[in-house]
């Protein structure tokens, strides 16, 4: 591993192990906020505040922490970050944080998140796990926007709040319900793997 | 009344899957089978059971009187990871054949966000205790009866011929979607 570029290091977050398309993790914010743009753009600054800030602690200190209650002193630096997020939201964003609900808390128990600090930070330097952050972040934060702008518009014709389509357009009420959410991520999946398996084809 | 209210809500119209999206994880990856399902549901319905009860104590008894609200995400994460540990060592004393039937799915739920979700949720609408205790059981047996209904569709959909891409996680989100669907019928019913 040490050997990829840091170039490399950080791309990978956006495709190749894309959190949400490619890893499927993370799925119960992803579904559960991108029935508006805005509302998925705030979730995945939110969980990148996080997720940086986590693996920069858990890298600086992984000598430190003893291999048995890793995962405790984790989940205490995870739930520590959360805790300033949820408040600076609380206190800046109040609509935001209010339609946001629970699952500003609820980032503590993202699978993105503590993933990242099992299988890479507590293993690499701080740069690096920087890096391996940020890719994994605006991985995540790509595949929020990408489902929330696909229900938004089919939803309710808007797109951050502005009109797109025409008056023409009958808004499908079916995105911005939950099912909406299981199908278009359902179908973003397969499309994923169409995508991926025509690049492989073509590299052989 | 008002608690049968809140029961049958818990189960049908609020389901923790299809309407909070929480505990998707575990609704996707141990819904192959039958069996498996109903002993993860039934183990998180358990949980979530213990977990409304200290949650609102903790909440209530010390957070509150002492205005540190503020500590509630950290506090009811570390008392979930501590819960299921206790949990799992009581079940192996009393129950050896339970222990086995739940098997890794025990551990497993520290990281589950339905669980985590409930105590949030409880505190955030601010429910009695009698409430908290009500909403924690109907919830955990609406994971029940989703995760097992997915079983079900999933172990027929291994005999139907799925389009390549679709495979596995693709299928299996769209099969929620429509379950999603057929739950909002429910929700006229409860207002």
């Amino acid at each position: 591993m040490p050997s990829k570029s840091v170039g490399a290091e950080y791309i990978k977050g956006l495709w190749e192990e894309n959190p949400v398309f490619r890893q499927l993790l993370g799925m119960c914010p992803t579904l559960a906020v991108t029935n508006a743009v805005i509302n998925g753009i705030a979730m995945g600054l939110a969980t990148s505040f996080v997720l940086i800030l986590s693996s920069l602690v858990v890298s600086a200190l992984k000598k430190l922490i003893p291999s048995q209650v890793r995962i405790a002193s984790y989940i205490v630096i995870i739930a520590t970050f959360v805790t300033i997020a949820d408040r600076f939201m609380a206190a800046f964003f109040p609509p935001i944080s209010k339609s946001l609900g629970p699952y500003i808390p609820l980032i503590v128990v993202n699978c993105i998140i503590l993933g990242r600090q099992e299988a890479f930070s507590s293993k690499n330097s701080v740069g690096r796990s920087l890096i391996d952050a940020l890719g994994m972040s605006t991985g995540f934060i790509l595949a929020l926007l990408v489902l929330s702008s696909i229900r938004e518009i089919l939803g309710m014709g808007t797109f951050l709040g502005h009109q797109v389509m025409g008056a023409w357009f009958k808004p499908w009420i079916i995105m911005i319900l939950p099912a909406g959410a299981f199908i278009t991520l359902g179908i973003l999946l397969a499309v994923a793997l169409v995508i991926e398996s025509k690049t492989k084809t073509r590299k052989n | 009344m008002e608690l049968i209210t809140l029961f049958i809500a818990a189960i049908l119209v609020n389901n923790y899957v299809l309407y909070y999206f929480l505990g998707i994880c575990p609704f996707l990856g141990v819904s192959k089978k039958i069996d498996s399902a109903f002993s993860m549901g039934l183990a998180v319905t358990f949980v979530m059971t213990i977990t409304a009860v200290a949650s609102w104590m903790i909440n209530h008894w010390i957070l509150i009187p002492y205005n540190l609200d503020y500590l509630q995400i950290v506090s009811f994460i570390l008392v979930i990871a501590a819960l299921v540990q206790l949990v799992e060592m009581f079940i192996r004393k009393i129950s050896p054949p339970l222990y086995q039937a739940l098997g890794i799915y025990l551990p497993l739920i520290t990281t589950n966000c339905a669980i985590m979700g409930l105590a949030l949720l409880a505190a955030l609408k601010d429910y009695s205790f009698a409430k908290t205790v009500v909403f924690g059981v109907g919830s955990g047996l609406g994971f029940t009866l989703a995760i097992v209904l997915m079983a079900g569709i999933r172990e027929q959909l291994d005999l139907a011929d799925v389009p390549e891409p679709l495979k596995g996680a693709g299928i299996a989100l769209i099969v929620a979607g429509i379950m999603a669907l057929a739950f909002t019928g429910f929700s006229g019913m409860i207002n």
